[in-house]
């Protein structure tokens, strides 16, 4: 792994408490999330039931809510929690630095 | 007759999520869907949306897939109605002539298309859109060009003009009320997504009633109240619909608005539940009003409610009415009963974004709504279904205010 393999993608405080933004990339959409621990997580930004974005969703503990069918992701590890998701979302490895939000996608 | 089990009658959402749910809780013997139509449940929201956008799409988006039906053991009986329930045998008799036994029984079967009161041959040809085999027959009718005329302003008629809009048909949209929207939802924010329509090309015709149908040499022409006459291609109904009560009524079930449930959602036959559009109950959270919800989420709420029931958990259905609706770029989202509020406390967004807060009179909220991109407002619309839930008393200036963080009133 070298330095290149970690994207900046927000500044840590553009992510309230509890809360999850919206990042794209390329022609990738990520959702970046925020607990209320202050810890940072980062998956695919689709819902895997619907192309709806999860980052229109609420945060609740470490589970977001898809906003259209709620269905239920953890966010520390992708596990699908609530019917109609049934397939796991992908997750993708967060670290903070100085303010900022790195994720590395593969 | 096999061995008595569980028997599901409607293969749509209510049912398939009560299907799962029953198997999730331990049920140990049969689960039988029983459906009318060829596919099995399917998801309905796409219907007058992206399936009538997607040339490519031939088959609904499945609910149950194949796997999930063996992983749960789920028997699932399509192409066949159900055509009569015996309460005192505790069977019911399927149009292939098969007889399935049930210890619990749930009525999921829905609601239909409301028929304008049309005979004859253009009787026929009016477009209804219920089914995945409504979308396929109404989409090739959506081409660029074409003059659509669309009778009703609810959600099935605004979602297909968007649609149809979106294509590059030519759209007029004829409603009887004096606005469009007017059973479920805000003035303000039905105005918000007319407006948003005739900046789209919808003409609008409100207050409008339709005197005739007649066909001519190219199509049909309309005949409106005020004698204007309305010319097009394609005529599509969407009046609402009605719940789907005949088995229940034939065996001697309550109806009312529906079939009649309690709060648990059983039937005048503890043997009986009812779940989803077919079913009217009475509302914990407001006063044991008896509704009766034609939503997506409601059917899915009901079915798992409904299978905890059946296998006697006996508890209340208290999930708040939530529904939405895509038309362009914008969602448009009720969570709870508006016509429960005596006021409303409106928080501006900016651009086409408003959430509006029913407040009761005692200031328990008791019903949010919204419109706007999704990012603007769907967290907003769930923090207050949450609010709603929990009764929450909250100041209306604060509610109006876009600086107060809806979550830190959680």
């Amino acid at each position: 792994m070298t330095a290149e393999d970690w994207i900046e993608a927000c500044a840590a405080a553009d992510i309230d408490d509890e809360d999850v933004i919206r990042f794209d990339h390329g022609d990738r959409t990520f959702a970046i999330y925020r607990n209320a621990k202050n810890q940072y997580f980062a998956t695919d930004g689709f819902c895997t039931h619907e192309r709806v974005h999860l980052a229109n969703g609420l945060v609740m503990g470490n589970l977001i809510e898809c906003p259209k069918h709620n269905g239920r992701f953890d966010i520390t590890t992708g596990e699908a929690k609530r019917a109609p998701a049934c397939e796991k979302l992908n997750t993708y490895p967060v670290k903070v630095e100085a303010g900022k939000v790195y994720i590395r996608i593969d | 007759m096999a061995e008595s089990g569980m028997v599901i009658i409607g293969a749509g959402e209510a049912g398939a999520r009560a299907a799962v749910e029953l198997r999730a809780r331990g049920w140990p013997g049969t689960i039988t869907i029983v459906g009318e139509e060829k596919w099995g449940p399917y998801e309905r929201p796409p219907l007058s949306k992206r399936q009538l956008l997607a040339d490519d799409e031939q088959t609904p988006v499945h609910i149950l897939r194949e796997e999930m039906l063996v992983e749960h053991n789920i028997r699932l009986l399509t192409g066949r109605p159900a055509v009569h329930i015996d309460r005192s045998g505790h069977f019911v008799e399927v149009a292939d002539g098969s007889r399935l036994r049930y210890e619990r029984l749930l009525l999921a079967t829905g609601a239909r298309p409301r028929k304008l009161p049309i005979a004859g041959p253009v009787g026929e040809k009016l477009i209804y859109l219920r089914t995945f085999d409504d979308a396929l027959n109404l989409r090739p009718r959506l081409a660029a060009g074409r003059r659509i005329a669309v009778i009703g302003g609810g959600f099935i008629g605004l979602e297909v003009a968007a649609t149809a809009v979106e294509r590059g048909c030519a759209v007029t949209l004829i409603e009887i009320g004096p606005r469009i929207l007017m059973r479920a939802v805000p003035s303000e924010i039905a105005a918000l997504m007319e407006a948003r329509h005739r900046a789209a090309g919808v003409t609008f015709k409100l207050g409008a009633g339709l005197e005739r149908i007649a066909e001519t040499a190219d199509g049909f022409e309309l005949l409106l109240a005020d004698q204007t006459v309305v010319r097009c291609d394609e005529v599509v109904i969407g009046i609402g619909a009605v719940p789907e009560t005949t088995l229940a009524a034939e065996c001697g079930l309550e109806i009312e608005n529906g079939v009649k449930a309690d709060e648990r959602l059983a039937t005048s036959d503890p043997a009986i539940f009812a779940a989803g559009d077919c079913c009217s109950f009475p509302h914990v959270r407001y006063g044991g009003r008896r509704i009766r919800l034609e939503a997506w989420r409601n059917a899915q709420d009901q079915g798992i409610h409904a299978a905890g029931n059946m296998l006697g958990a006996n508890e209340p259905y208290r999930a708040i009415p939530w529904f939405w609706s895509d038309q362009y770029d914008l969602t448009l989202q009720v969570a709870g009963l508006p016509e429960f509020g005596v006021s409303t406390a409106v928080r501006e967004l900016g651009g086409s974004a408003k959430l509006m807060f029913h407040l009761e009179e005692d200031g328990t909220l008791a019903a949010v709504s919204g419109i706007g991109p999704s990012s603007a407002i769907a967290k907003a619309v769930r923090i207050g279904e949450k609010l709603v839930e929990r009764r929450a008393s909250i100041d209306a200036v604060r509610l109006a205010d876009p600086g107060v963080k809806l979550k830190s009133l959680l």
